[in-house]
């Protein structure tokens, strides 16, 4: 008897039993289980064989892409001048190197953004179109991101060295493409294409951040002018939509500003987009806030922790955590709502494309021009979610 | 003026805590009727009550968790007043632990301990942690240093939420329904710590359902229903020869 019991428990099946179906018994299971399914699948064949048989042949037969790779200085950075455009290269090497390290530091998530990011730097050195001073340039960027790979880890201090690089790149790259006149300077306005859409989107997603945790905690705060001067802004602003917010900045605002002083379109645009995401930044963050359990403040001020103190060490990372999803995802809307400066009249990537495809030389490709500046949209867009997605992954170690 | 500190002091040595007519609401629940209590430095005592009766919310006072509407409340001679600062001196001196724990789920239990000792105490680094496992060791899990809470078993949390109230070395400990939220097998290892504390000396206030525990370690039991306290007495007085029909009908129902 006891026997029988052992030998059975052994042969017991460690995991559920799962049944293997034949290719042809799964069509019939799944797709032709009944006719209303059977009707469903066809159609859906007819569809799917149409369109992909349409989009083959346009890409291989009929699209054209010199619209594209004639322009493609246009696309990337506008009117930026030639004579400086090294200051964008520089830049560009400056990026990839600390891709590069950082790569090489943190393995994992930012191994892989570096990887597509080295392959899509390869693709561009190797079809003919680029300049042979573009190919140099952008061998020089994909040796910074492998030789910063290899080198990351040997660095002394490698986090906080990368993590400082990375902080002080954002004013150092504008430095350099603006010069401030210290290197001769580049005027806001002539920036375009890909470079004005990537600046100002770092703008109002870096810039928002901290203004939208202050709103936030402002929000919540027992003193009724900071609570209510909180409240209106934030409802205001999220009352108002963005293209609003842009024609306001750029042609209301300049006229209450004391006569003598301008702002270019740029920076009111870079202004309007931080204090447009700002709000909602905010109310991203004051979710996190009250999700936190009141437990945690009371355990915190129990053990005698003050008010900042508390929501330095207590509040605030736990609630950040928890907001990640919104925070990337408000990012990632305001990355491609930045194309609505186009509407003011910047030339930022899809600025471009509208008057790219509006020349006269290039009349009938609009397809190549919309299909192309949605590819770059959506590479950098869907980076930023893989990011995110791998970010929380790895930040729910302590998870409750 | 003068006079008054010293009168302080001199009851100071007396009483570590004393209320004196405390009172409370909830909007218009009075939670807490003319609550008078004193504990003598040293002493344990068990708040015992039905649910509801205000025996948590009269804990939580102590260190300034529920603000009070009347009555006096001073605690190793500090009046717990509106004064931020004093409410903060006396939290200093007093640990608390929760019924849900309430650890910091984002830090380890290391940091979980240290953080208040560094930031409040302003210990060194190095001399908190040695600290913090010496304490882990004292309640059993100094293995547990560097994993997360929620890594623990509910046992375990609470023993290291033990953990951290004591890195601040506090006179006084209040313990909320320590062993409520945790399965019947890891009460006992809760219980045997906090048993090894009140014998080590501390000054402790526990709210409790734990019959058991309050019969061999209480050193006096107050019985709380409705906001008021209704009878008070060693744990033999109280269980063996309860004098309140109240009580008689508590007890009745509980044991």
């Amino acid at each position: 008897m006891d026997l029988n019991t052992e030998v059975k428990t052994e042969l017991a099946p460690t995991s559920p039993p799962g049944v293997k179906l034949g290719l042809g018994t799964w069509l019939r299971k799944k797709l032709f289980n009944n006719w209303y399914n059977s009707i469903l699948t066809l159609v859906s064949i007819l569809v799917i064989y149409f369109m992909t048989k349409g989009i083959v042949t346009w890409l291989l037969t009929e699209a054209d892409w010199a619209v594209v790779t004639d322009n493609f200085k246009l696309f990337m950075v506008g009117q930026y001048p030639l004579e400086y455009l090294w200051r964008v290269w520089l830049s560009l090497v400056f990026v990839s190197l600390l891709f590069g390290l950082s790569a090489g530091v943190w393995k994992g998530t930012i191994l892989h953004l570096s990887s597509v990011l080295v392959i899509v730097m390869v693709i561009h050195t190797l079809v003919p179109f680029t300049s042979t001073n573009t190919k140099l340039w952008l061998v020089g960027c994909i040796v910074c991101v492998i030789g910063g790979y290899l080198a990351g880890p040997k660095l002394p201090k490698q986090k906080p060295f990368v993590l400082l690089g990375w902080f002080i790149s954002f004013p150092v790259i504008l430095f350099i493409i603006n010069g401030y006149g210290i290197l001769p300077k580049v005027s806001t306005n002539v920036w375009g294409g890909l470079l004005l859409t990537l600046i100002l989107s770092i703008v109002a997603i870096v810039g928002s951040i901290p203004i939208g945790i202050l709103l936030a905690l402002g929000r919540t705060s027992k003193l009724p002018i900071i609570k209510y001067f909180c409240v209106i802004y934030i409802e205001t602003i999220r009352g108002v939509p963005l293209i609003t917010i842009f024609f306001m900045s750029i042609f209301m605002f300049p006229l209450f500003l004391p006569q003598g002083l301008t702002i270019n379109n740029v920076v009111s645009a870079m202004i309007g987009a931080t204090l447009f995401t700002a709000a909602y930044m905010a109310e991203n963050v004051r979710g996190g806030l009250q999700s936190i359990p009141n437990g945690q403040r009371e355990a915190g001020r129990a053990l005698g922790l003050n008010p900042v103190q508390l929501m330095y060490f207590i509040i605030m990372p736990q609630a950040l955590r928890a907001v990640i999803p919104a925070i990337v995802g408000q990012s990632i809307s305001m990355f491609k709502d930045t194309s609505l400066v186009t509407i003011v009249g910047l030339m930022d990537l899809l600025g471009i494309a509208q008057s790219v495809k509006s020349n006269p030389d290039y009349l009938g490709s609009i397809m190549e021009v919309y299909l192309y500046v949605a590819v770059i949209y959506w590479m950098i867009a869907y980076s930023m979610s893989y990011g995110s997605q791998r970010l929380e992954k790895n930040l729910g170690v302590g998870k409750r | 003026m003068e006079q008054l500190s010293v009168q302080t002091s001199e009851k100071q040595k007396e009483y570590l805590i004393s209320c004196a007519n405390v009172n409370k609401w909830f909007g218009k629940l009075h939670v807490l009727k003319d609550v008078t209590l004193d504990v003598k430095k040293g002493e344990v005592l068990v708040i015992l009550g039905p649910s509801g009766s205000g025996k948590s919310t009269f804990i939580r006072t102590i260190n300034g968790l529920e603000e009070i509407q009347q009555g006096e409340i001073t605690i190793d001679g500090i009046n717990l007043s509106h004064d931020v600062k004093d409410i903060e001196k006396i939290r200093k001196e007093t640990g608390m632990v929760f019924q849900q724990f309430n650890l910091f789920p984002h830090m380890t239990v290391m940091k979980n301990i240290t953080l208040a000792p560094i930031w409040v105490r302003k210990k060194p680094k190095a001399e908190a942690e040695k600290l913090a496992l010496e304490l882990l060791k004292r309640v059993g899990i100094p293995e547990q240093a560097d994993k997360y809470p929620g890594q623990l078993s509910g046992g375990q949390q609470q023993r290291v939420a033990i953990a951290r109230a004591l890195a601040m070395q506090p006179e006084i400990m209040l313990f909320d329904e320590p062993t409520s939220a945790l399965d019947p097998e890891m009460i006992k290892e809760v219980l045997d710590v906090m048993k090894e504390l009140a014998k080590s000396g501390m000054t402790m206030l526990c709210v409790t359902h734990e019959m058991g525990f309050a019969r061999e370690v209480a050193d006096r039991i107050v019985l709380f229903d409705q906001g008021e306290i209704v009878e008070t007495g060693t744990p033999e007085e109280l269980f063996d020869n309860p004098k309140n029909e109240r009580t008689k009908l508590f007890l009745s129902q509980i044991l």
